[in-house]
């Protein structure tokens, strides 16, 4: 059997790889939530299961998200995962063609061409040798990238690359030498022989003749072996742990497992699965208009790791999910730093007996404006209007300013009292009998969708609005102003409303196009997310933002969430506009509003 | 040969310098971009502390500009300034091109807009009024009815608006916010002998000379009340009455209160016109954004621009009598400059 001493630290490493892998996923999974275990038993022999698989081929091998975000980091990363998984995959398939058999030791593949040097023949054995060599190649363009990304970032697109730990560096040069290492001892072995193909071979030859190959080949076998060896034995305790962590994340998330509120096993899973690429720095605003590069949550994830979560970390944040929504692994950014906040948070003691019985009247719609709606009260006095020109019977829940959504209380991890508030408007949302409940605050409407588990339709007045324009209840003039429309987070990334409004705006004005919209819009900077940013890093954030959206030299500004509008009508001399208050501005009002069709109301309930 | 100056900005800094330059046998340009001498002085009815008419200050400042020495460019606006062999060359709108020694600005401030402030409900609820619309209402002469032509049984002040408040974008006080609501308050108590009066401040700022006075008078007098506590938000009933909702933060007690009418003390802003001339010439502004003196104690009228001297409520909130001295002594500085 073919044995060489230089083997075995790349077996010992490789042992030691599986079994800290074994322990780790064994304590994960046993330490899931029971909800979670019952998601899986549910899902594991299901369709999912081969879904999973074929995110793990999309994801961690060709890395299809990074690609998008830039086709030279996408590169980098496909060409060393992919380009490395076709290495052991095909050697392995080298090695059963070689010895006719499934048995072979698990080292023979990674040293082939040291235990092989004869020109024995065996199937496809010149397809074999092109293609090992190609393999190589494309690993070691791709390590090229990554090396220089160490020194440039802007090469792949980033301003900013992570910063990395002592153990980390450490694993990080033990991957660097792999490939180099293989490439030599590959090179000094064909250059012995004369074997090889086109870069092994032709390398080989060229250090025959001015090297001593025989000299140097073993000790480069060794120390590709070491490199090895060393790799493993550091992948558990680095960064690169993130590879076999996002498998595990791949299925489970495939399986319906997710962070809840508490952080639990699964979280921990997410957590180490974060492969401190980098680019949630670069779409974090606070990174690129504060230049504070050290609260991102490629940070805040290892923060969490290292059980050192600081309130600099966990309250700067302004939750606005750019960097959720661009994250290539796909973790729960802004939920892992509410668990966090829920950890921290000092709960108070109100109990909210101040708050009167709801007063309640029975409606089809409800109307909730919301407290940030009630500090910019034309957005508020423009949804009546719309409701009265409608015809709607509609009730006006907080038409006093009752009880709030329960969102900051909630933002702040103040589970129980936002409970409270909360009980307090599902009563009133019960007794009311409605069918339809309109908000025109965009963080109220996700609490009320997402926290509050009604049975009633939620909608945000954009997409009410449009349903009364649809069935023709509303019908709206085409004015001639040029509009941008900046995406709220929480209605945008947060619950995926990007088309209503784009569709009613172009029906009452000319809508530009900023370079940054959608999934990529900015956070107008006065979320209700940070605690810790003072009204001057707020004002910056806020111009830089405008400065992009304004590009396209709008004659209004319009948005769809009044914390945005409040925060953009301080900064610029356009007028900013919620995309209610232009919509009111070109209704135009029917002859006889007897002549709307009941029937029509009727399809915007049952909807 | 006499000497020039360009001033720019005609409201009271700019006439009183103008007139203190030309006794001084040095010419004057005085620029002014609309069609009245007086600015913002020209459009208040009477004055604190004394009630004085307004007209009576720009009559008297207008008087002292009939000299030779003063040229006055009214409906003019400066478009560019150059600096050319020891002379600024300025030009205008009128396609007008002037050779002067000294330069200078007086361009004042803003008011700062309410509807910035939209909680308050400016420019939505018909019966919010700025202390700006309430002078022309006074000045008018007609009795102050609400939108509904009611006379107003309870009318709120609201101190600050726009001033002192780092999320409307300004953290500087203006000066003359607290006297004006006492004296309007007041003009409205002798006009509306039967109206409640509520001042809602943060503090009361009455440095001045007779400003305390007319604070106790206010109270002791005419019985209006001051409540130390700043307006949240105001809402509109449906029929036109506004509620108001905010702190007694003396009391320590949660307030809200429906009034006829809201009077909102709106601060006074830096021009948009400063920042475009500071671009324009390269002076420094302070964080603020009014123009910043070097030297706290020693640079008023000074920019960091030799030649370019300040007037007025353009580097900070000034009350009609600091803007009259301030004018003379930017007088004094830019005469000593060119001598």
């Amino acid at each position: 059997m073919a044995y060489h001493h230089f083997v075995l630290p790349f077996s010992i490493g490789m042992a030691a790889l599986f079994a800290i892998l074994m322990v780790k996923f064994t304590i994960w999974i046993v330490k899931l939530e029971s909800v979670d275990k019952r998601l899986i038993r549910k899902n594991l022999f299901s369709v999912k299961t081969l879904d999973a698989m074929g995110e793990v081929f999309m994801e961690s091998l060709l890395h299809r998200k990074i690609f998008r975000k830039n086709p030279m980091l996408g590169y980098m990363h496909m060409s060393l995962a992919f380009g490395w998984f076709l290495l052991i995959l095909f050697g392995n398939f080298q090695a059963q063609f070689y010895t006719r058999t499934m048995l072979h030791p698990p080292y023979f593949p990674i040293f082939f061409n040291f235990f092989v040097t004869t020109s024995e023949e065996y199937l496809f054995k010149a397809s074999f040798e092109f293609l090992m060599d190609l393999f190589l190649l494309i690993v070691l363009t791709g390590l090229f990238i990554a090396i220089s990304k160490r020194f440039y970032s802007r090469i792949v697109g980033l301003k900013k690359t992570t910063k990395l730990k002592f153990f980390d560096k450490l694993a990080l040069t033990s991957l660097w030498f792999i490939f180099p290492l293989r490439l030599l001892a590959e090179s000094f072995t064909s250059g012995l022989y004369n074997n090889g193909d086109f870069l092994t071979g032709s390398l080989g030859s060229f250090f025959a003749r001015h090297l001593m190959v025989e000299k140097l080949a073993l000790p480069a076998w060794w120390g590709y072996s070491l490199a090895l060896g060393f790799f493993f034995v550091a992948l558990p305790y680095s960064r690169y742990m993130h590879i076999p962590a996002e498998v595990l994340l791949i299925f489970l998330r495939k399986y319906g497992v997710r962070t809840r509120r508490e952080f639990t096993s699964y979280s921990d899973i997410e957590v180490r699965s974060c492969s401190r690429c980098g680019i949630c720095i670069d779409a974090c605003q606070i990174n690129n208009a504060l230049g504070i590069n050290n609260i991102q949550s490629v940070y805040f994830l290892r923060s969490i790791r290292e059980r050192s979560v600081g309130d600099e970390k966990l309250f700067t944040c302004m939750l606005c999910g750019r960097c959720e929504n661009i994250c290539p692994v796909g973790i729960q950014l802004s939920d892992l730093r509410m668990t966090q906040r829920n950890k921290n948070g000092v709960q108070n003691t109100s109990t909210y007996d101040f708050l009167v019985p709801p007063k309640y009247k029975v409606a089809d719609v409800l109307y909730f404006a919301g407290c940030m709606t009630h500090l910019t009260p034309a957005i508020k006095k423009s949804m009546l209007k719309i409701f009265d020109i409608a015809g709607v019977n509609y009730y006006f829940m907080d038409s006093d300013k009752e009880a709030c959504c329960g969102r900051p209380l909630i933002q702040s991890g103040h589970y129980e009292n936002a409970a409270k508030l909360m009980e307090y408007n599902k009563k009133l949302i019960r007794q009311s009998k409605a069918k339809v409940l309109v908000t025109s605050c965009p963080i109220c409407y996700k609490t009320f969708k997402e926290d509050y588990k009604l049975n009633i339709h939620v909608m945000h007045h954009t997409e009410y609005i449009l349903k009364l324009v649809e069935v023709g209840i509303l019908l709206l003039e085409k004015g001639d102003s040029k509009v941008v429309y900046h995406d709220p987070c929480e209605l945008g990334r947060g619950l995926g409303i990007y088309e209503e409004p784009r569709i009613l705006l172009n029906k009452v004005a000319r809508l530009l196009h900023p370079d940054e919209e959608r999934e990529n819009a900015f956070c107008c900077g006065g979320s209700l997310g940070s605690f810790n940013l003072s009204t001057q890093q707020r004002n910056i954030i806020r111009d830089d933002a405008l400065a992009k959206l304004m590009k396209p030299n709008p004659d209004k500004l319009i948005t769809a969430c009044p914390l945005c509008k409040k925060t953009f009508s301080k900064g610029t001399k356009v007028q900013v506009l919620d995309i209610a208050e232009l919509v009111a501005a070109s209704v135009i009002v029917p002859e006889a509003k007897k002549a709307l069709d009941m029937q029509k109301h009727e399809t915007v309930l049952v909807e | 040969m006499t000497k020039k100056v360009a001033i720019i900005g005609g409201g009271i800094a700019g006439m009183e310098a103008a007139s203190v330059l030309s006794r001084m046998d040095i010419e004057v340009l005085l620029i002014e971009k609309r069609q009245q001498l007086g600015g913002h002085v020209g459009e208040w009815d009477h004055l604190f502390p004394n009630f004085r008419p307004a007209s009576e200050i720009t009559r008297s400042l207008l008087n002292a500009l009939q000299n030779n020495n003063i040229k006055i460019c009214a409906n003019t606006v400066v478009t560019g300034i150059a600096r050319k062999a020891g002379l600024f060359e300025v030009k205008t709108n009128q396609n007008q091109n002037f050779k002067v020694d000294g330069i200078l600005l007086a361009t004042g401030f803003d008011l700062f807009d309410a509807h910035k402030k939209e909680e308050y409900g400016y420019g939505i609820y018909e019966n919010v009024i700025t202390s700006a619309d309430l002078e022309k209402k006074l000045k008018g002469g007609n009795v102050l009815t609400t939108a509904s032509g009611c006379v107003p049984k309870r009318i709120a002040m609201i101190h600050c608006v726009g001033s002192r408040d780092e999320k409307a974008g300004y953290f500087h006080c203006s000066r003359v916010c607290c006297i004006t609501a006492v004296k309007q308050a007041i003009e409205i108590r002798q006009k509306l002998p039967n109206v409640e009066i509520f001042c809602f401040y943060m503090d009361l700022r009455m440095y001045g000379k007779g400003f305390e006075e007319i604070y106790r008078e206010a109270q002791e007098k005419w019985g209006i009340q001051f409540v130390r506590g700043r307006l949240s938000e105001a809402g509109e009933n449906i029929d036109g009455g506004l509620q108001i909702k905010s702190e007694d933060t003396l009391s320590g007690r949660p307030l809200k209160m429906i009034v006829d009418m809201i009077v909102l003390m709106v601060g006074m802003v830096p021009a948009e016109s400063t920042s475009q001339m500071a671009k324009m010439l390269g002076i420094h502004l302070s964080g603020d954004g009014f123009i910043a003196h070097d030297d706290v104690h020693f640079g008023s009228n000074i920019t960091n621009v030799p030649g370019i001297f300040t007037a007025g409520t353009i580097t900070s909130p000034m009350t009609i009598s600091d803007t009259i001295a301030d004018a003379r002594s930017a007088a004094l500085k830019i005469c000593e400059y060119i001598a």
